[in-house]
């Protein structure tokens, strides 16, 4: 009881400081933003690679593998494009 | 290792976050942000690695590096208007990740379940599979790989109720069952969860796909969330809370820009279905399709009697590179039909003509201009306009009475006065960019056709606007042509 209680009561806090954290991003990043915050979902590869603490049968060896490959290529894609198209924005110089 | 150490670890990566996440509000500290937040999850994989004993490490070693390549490699190949596909193909990478963790959690007999670990791997399995199959469908839509019109089944809504109610069913019957529930139970979930995607996502389309995109966004961070809660891990939660807030604020955003509530995009195009049917709109190019017909065709018979004709009506790009000269403020409204006819950039050489004959050049910029939230952006940040020239609407409206030339390039739906002058349009209510207040507005769009949202435009008709009708990049280069003479 008290484990569901912390697991609730951290997604709550989170959501809400994201929420106001995020809110407050301008208009001109959102795309950068989405990008970012899609890698930062795949944080499933934590969950992934935990799978594999424990023996596992072949099949679900086989599963975790897979969703250890498509995490993998969501977080570091994710973060790259990001890096990408924040890159280039720039300031005007001044002449 | 103390529970207490545990905790100001994972204390030390959400803080990591917050730090990434708060130097994400401007773009001078974004990339700094980013970087910060990727070094939050290597530290919460390191952390990962730290505390458990790993009894496969050359199976995990070997998928990671694969996983991690391909993902560096795609990322540094994708162009900047396919952006929107390439997201909404990693959203529904992390929702294969997140069903199939979920999936194995579930099934693993040395696994501790308690009720709410198998409510919430049963959830992230539901809403990991619709994340995927939503997603992939969004992504081919974006990538042009399937019709991108809303494709509407009979009985659309009913079906997709049926499956709504039918995968909720079977997941409340799931969770009942002790001490796990069976493979082919979870497997018929699958099943229709990976249905339920398709269906949500199919009939959406056109200009309604970054309200879609910031959608699976969210759900993508739920699935996450549950993810970590069956397997009891706090990092999982605190970042899947963190995506599903962004995802929840992108879409209020998109839906606000349009004056649409969420259900009416998701299954208001069942209700209008009828009036968009009969409109002639494609609607990735709805805004101006570049490849249909030839600009000098179009230009010959453009509507020169709407132009005010004062002396021999002079041809409209006469017209319109008189007005351009004589100009000292331009703000220039770029629409998806931009993006799509490769425009952009001769639109920046003729911004950087206009500016090196010491006029005032903004960019105007609509939430929902383009196919994600901000990525007009992105796109005109690409062909080197800086950030401080793009301008959001608020700021943009009041100011339109005192612009001279109000240049549109692509865009329609944004611009079209009839969403804040008439009540019984599609699109009435929707906030828009003020062109029309603009002394002048040349428009640069492929025909006379309507947006997406099939209501004329009245901007077309007004005494002071000019019609440069064409493929966008040959009636730009005849204005810098012009210019340069």
């Amino acid at each position: 009881m008290t484990e569901l209680l912390i697991m609730v009561s951290v997604f709550v806090l989170s959501f809400a400081i994201g929420y106001l954290l995020i809110s407050r991003v301008p208009s001109l990043l959102h795309t950068p933003l989405m990008s970012m915050t899609n890698a930062i979902s795949a944080v499933t590869i934590l969950g992934a690679v935990i799978l594999f603490a424990v023996d596992t049968a072949p099949a679900e060896k086989i599963l975790g593998a897979v969703a250890i490959a498509m995490a993998a290529f969501n977080v570091t894609g994710g973060f790259v494009i990001t890096d990408r198209m924040v890159k280039l924005f720039k300031k005007s110089r001044k002449e | 290792m103390g529970t207490w150490l545990n905790w100001l670890f994972d204390l030390l990566v959400v803080l990591l976050l917050i730090v990434g996440i708060r130097l994400f509000q401007g773009p001078k500290g974004a990339r700094a942000g980013n970087l910060i937040n990727a070094f939050a999850l290597l530290v919460a994989f390191l952390l990962v690695l730290y505390r458990y004993r790993i009894l496969s490490p050359g199976i995990v070693l070997a998928t990671l590096i694969t996983g991690s390549m391909v993902g560096v490699i795609v990322a540094m190949r994708v162009h900047m208007i396919q952006i929107p596909a390439m997201v909404a193909f990693q959203h529904g990478a992390g929702g294969v990740a997140a069903f199939l963790v979920s999936f194995v959690e579930l099934n693993r007999s040395s696994a501790y379940l308690t009720s709410f670990g198998k409510i919430s791997g049963i959830l992230g399995l539901i809403i990991g599979a619709a994340t995927f199959s939503g997603s992939m469908i969004a992504s081919a839509k974006l990538a042009n790989k399937i019709n991108q019109r809303p494709t509407v089944l009979p009985q659309h809504s009913a079906l997709l109720l049926a499956v709504a109610l039918l995968t909720l069913i079977l997941a409340v019957f799931s969770a009942f069952r002790d001490p796990r529930p069976e493979v082919w139970l979870l497997l018929v979930l699958l099943i229709l969860a990976i249905l339920l995607g398709i269906l949500f996502s199919i009939r959406i389309g056109g200009a309604d796909m970054p309200v879609l995109i910031s959608f699976l966004n969210a759900t993508a961070g739920v699935a996450a969330a549950f993810c970590g809660a069956v397997m009891q891990e706090r990092l999982l939660i605190v970042c899947g809370a963190t995506v599903a807030a962004s995802g929840s604020i992108l879409t209020h955003v998109m839906c606000k820009a349009m004056n649409r509530s969420l259900v009416n995009v998701f299954v208001g195009t069942m209700a209008t279905s009828t009036d968009r049917a009969t409109t002639p709109t494609i609607p990735p190019a709805a805004e101006a399709p570049p490849t249909a017909g030839t600009a000098t065709a179009i230009e010959a018979d453009a509507p020169a009697e709407i132009v005010p004709a004062a002396r021999a009506a002079p041809p409209p790009l006469e017209a319109a590179l008189d007005k351009l000269r004589k100009a000292q403020r331009v703000v220039i409204i770029p629409g998806y039909g931009m993006a799509l006819a490769q425009a952009q950039f001769k639109v920046v050489e003729l911004a950087r003509h206009l500016e090196r004959r010491g006029v005032d050049i903004k960019f105007a910029v609509h939430p929902v201009a383009g196919r994600m939230p901000g990525h007009m952006n992105v796109l005109l940040a690409e062909a080197e306009v800086e950030y401080d020239k793009l301008v959001e609407m608020e700021t943009i409206n009041p100011e339109f009475k005192n612009v001279d030339v109000a240049l549109i390039v692509g865009s329609c739906d944004v611009v079209n006065p009839a969403a804040i002058q008439q009540a019984d349009t599609p699109i009435s209510g929707m906030p828009i960019l003020m062109a029309h207040e603009a002394k002048c507005a040349v428009v640069c769009n492929l025909d006379e056709r309507p947006g997406y949202s099939g209501v004329e435009n009245p901007l077309y008709q007004l005494p002071s606007t000019i019609l440069l009708f064409g493929d966008a990049k040959v009636t730009l280069s005849g204005l810098i042509g012009g210019l340069t003479d």
